[in-house]
């Protein structure tokens, strides 16, 4: 899992409530037997004209230009900004992988689904809770200021705009030790791979038949 | 202080740390590894830029997605675009990383729980997991198996090790001997439905007493691995001299002195007699008959005798409406008796019933004998190609094609349909598999778990009959 620190980056708005799992990422394309390269089909009914198909090179089609991710100004974008209730609906691991896939590090919102904001965590992804008023406001600046930019400060649990001002957010000590040193469940217990060395070794003199197989 | 049971005796010498949440962390000996379970695991590991932790624990090979008749086309001539796929990415991911796989068409390839026993990957005294939850099959070898899920492939693959709870403790004791004609699955099938699919929810289950004693190590894996079935994510049967027996001269078993070594550390592995149950449940093995189920769940079995059971006779309102929607979805009426049910198809195989024991007692009940004219189809599929040379060689396929039943080619086949073979709506199939779910052999299919040959008996018949009484005709 990357590191998540602090991270500087260009704000797309998404203006809609409720955008649910299925919006971020299609049924059709979960069939697949990876957790990457689902970048190209986020959103892909809001970004695209046509229907996507797995297995399809989505550079060729044709683009909805209203689209957020779509404007130019947007480009190369790694913070959105959001509505409430982001990442309703089905559980799908899915969503997050391709939020990540597509270069997202942090999505801030009045508030998330539980399973998407949870799963968010597990690969990466900070998602971050702002009252409705700061919201507002961020989405004010974003469209009133080309290139306008974020940075996240994760150690010191703030959003902070261009002029210095800070916006406080929670977040969970355990969550945030996990973000900060990059750690995911293997990741942590990776930590104690010298416990593990140690037991290996043990078992080596114990039962030696376990480390000579495969003959 | 009491003793320890064998569950306890296991947990203790995998435990590599206690966290302070509970939680421990468990070292893995056994990693077998199939097709649907792994990619997105692969996949990860790619993505993170990490390694196996130890190459030579892993063993894999495709199972539930391979078709069952004609492979001479290889991967490429898998007709579903979803299956060849995935099958393929065992193989690239496989190769990739080193690991060892019996691809499609080795001769060891076969449902993964009959692989790994047959090779001795599975030993006693090891843990072994799978992302498949009839894992605790290999429990039958005093080895301390369970399933897990993708993320958690990807951990054992990472790290070696899996984060865990410990379990409660759990007897089922089968005392006495089994009645003629009775076998192993009938014995499973009737601790289920005393027990109850969630009578063993949150313990390890071991099994004991005199009537496994006497089993076979086939058969004990035919117990073991419906543990789940009964609620449990483990199954255990203690090691004797039928377990060293079993294991030794197989391919991956210890040689020479390690051999020696290791078989003194296996007779360790037992319950100690005062050790501490937090459940026990003593069954009579002369009381248990063949077992047929009716509803849409391993609990809802009765013995052949009987009858499928009258919802108005229920205790509660609760119970009486489980009834009621499972008759419905089995298309079968109160009070019916069991030997009234007419099959549309009988399928002989599965991670249960598919290993050498199991055909031997089917083709026994169909030697001579032919499927009865309204039964649409009948198939044979071994475990593994191991298994189907063993029972070309001893010319049980001749006796099964010669009473009209397929022989086909080793896998999961009909026990889940996510190959071709499946059953149309509506269709009642007798099956040596473990799970008779709501559309689990195909959309709209009907299936009643039974024996071997409890399913060879009714392929003849073409309904439920009494293989006691048959085998004697
Ligand atoms: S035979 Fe059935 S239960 Fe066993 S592993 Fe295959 S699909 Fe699962």
């Amino acid at each position: 899992m990357k590191k998540f620190t602090e991270h500087q980056g260009i704000v797309a708005p998404l203006d809609r409530a409720n955008v649910d799992t299925d919006m971020i990422i299609p049924k059709q394309f979960l069939k697949s037997i990876k957790r990457s390269g689902f970048g190209p089909n986020l959103f892909d009914e809001l970004r695209y004209l046509d229907e996507g198909q797995p297995d399809q090179d989505s550079s060729k089609r044709p683009l909805n230009p209203d689209f957020v991710l779509n404007i130019p100004r947007y480009k190369g974008c790694s913070i959105l900004l959001a509505r409430r209730n982001f990442g309703c609906g089905s559980s799908r691991e899915h969503a997050p992988w391709a939020l990540e896939d597509f270069g997202i590090r942090a999505v801030i919102a009045p508030s998330f689904a539980d399973i998407f904001y949870n799963n968010c965590f597990k690969n990466g992804l900070l998602p971050i809770v702002l009252d409705e008023a700061s919201v507002d406001q961020l989405f004010a600046e974003v469209e009133a200021n080309e290139g306008y930019q974020l940075t996240i400060d994760l150690p010191g649990q703030a959003v902070v705009k261009a002029d210095g001002t800070r916006l406080p957010f929670e977040v969970d000590e355990f969550r945030k030790h996990c973000l900060l040193n990059g750690l995911d469940d293997i990741g942590l217990t990776l930590q104690f791979a010298d416990d593990i060395s140690v037991y290996e070794q043990r078992r080596r003199q114990e039962a030696p038949w376990l480390f000579a197989q495969n003959s | 202080m009491a003793g320890k049971t064998l569950y306890d005796k296991l947990w203790d010498t995998h435990l590599v740390r206690a966290n302070e949440d509970g939680s421990a962390l468990i070292y893995i000996d056994r990693h077998l590894l199939h097709e649907v379970t792994s990619p997105q695991a692969f996949e990860g590991l790619r993505l993170a830029g990490r390694k196996p932790w130890r190459l030579d624990t892993n063993l894999a090979t495709p199972d539930h997605n391979v078709p069952t008749t004609d492979r001479s086309s290889g991967v490429e001539g898998i007709v579903d675009p979803v299956s060849r796929i995935q099958v393929k990415t065992l193989d690239d991911n496989c190769d990739a990383f080193g690991i060892v796989e019996f691809k499609m068409n080795d001769l060891r390839q076969g449902i993964v729980h009959v692989v790994g026993p047959e090779q001795g990957a599975t030993l006693p005294g090891m843990t072994v997991v799978c992302g498949d939850s009839h894992t605790a099959t290999h429990g039958a070898f005093g080895a301390l198996a369970h399933g897990i899920g993708t993320s958690e492939v990807e951990h054992v693959l990472a790290t070696q090790c899996l984060i865990t709870k410990k379990m409660k403790n759990m007897l089922v004791r089968v005392d006495g001997k089994l009645g003629a004609g009775v076998t192993a699955k009938d014995v499973v099938l009737h601790v289920i439905g005393v027990i109850g699919t969630a009578g063993g929810t949150g313990c390890a289950i071991e099994f004991g007493g005199e009537v496994i004693r006497n089993l076979s190590m086939e058969g004990r894996m035919t117990i073991c691995n419906m543990a789940i079935e009964a609620g449990a994510r483990v199954g255990l049967v203690a090691v004797d001299q039928t377990t060293i027996d079993y294991v030794k001269g197989r391919p991956y078993a210890p040689k020479a002195d390690l051999w020696e070594q290791a078989v003194t550390s296996w007779r360790e592995l037992v319950s100690d007699e005062d050790a501490y149950f937090d459940q026990v449940v003593v069954i009579k093995g002369e009381e248990i008959e063949p077992q047929v189920t009716w509803g849409t769940s391993p609990e809802m079995v009765v013995a052949i005798g009987g009858q499928v059971p009258d919802p108005a006779q229920a205790d509660d309102a609760g119970k009486r409406e489980g009834i009621e929607r499972a008759l419905k979805y089995m298309g079968l009426q109160p009070n019916q008796s069991i030997q009234s049910i007419k099959l549309d198809r009988v399928f002989i195989g599965s991670c249960t019933n598919s290993r050498i024991e199991d055909l031997r007692e089917a083709a026994a009940v169909v030697k001579g004998r032919k499927v009865a004219s309204s039964v649409k189809q009948a198939m044979v599929v071994p475990g593994s190609g191991l298994v189907k040379a063993q029972a070309e060689a001893e010319g049980l396929d001749k006796v099964f094609i010669e009473a009209g039943l397929e022989w086909r080619e080793p896998g999961c086949s009909m026990c889940l349909a996510m190959n071709p073979d499946k059953l149309e709506a509506g269709e009642h199939c007798a099956s040596t598999s473990n799970r008779n779910f709501e559309g689990r052999q195909g959309f709209g299919g009907r299936t009643h778990l039974v024996s071997p040959a409890m399913a060879a008996a009714a392929a003849v018949a073409g309904h439920f009959v009494d293989v006691r009484e048959f085998a004697a005709q």
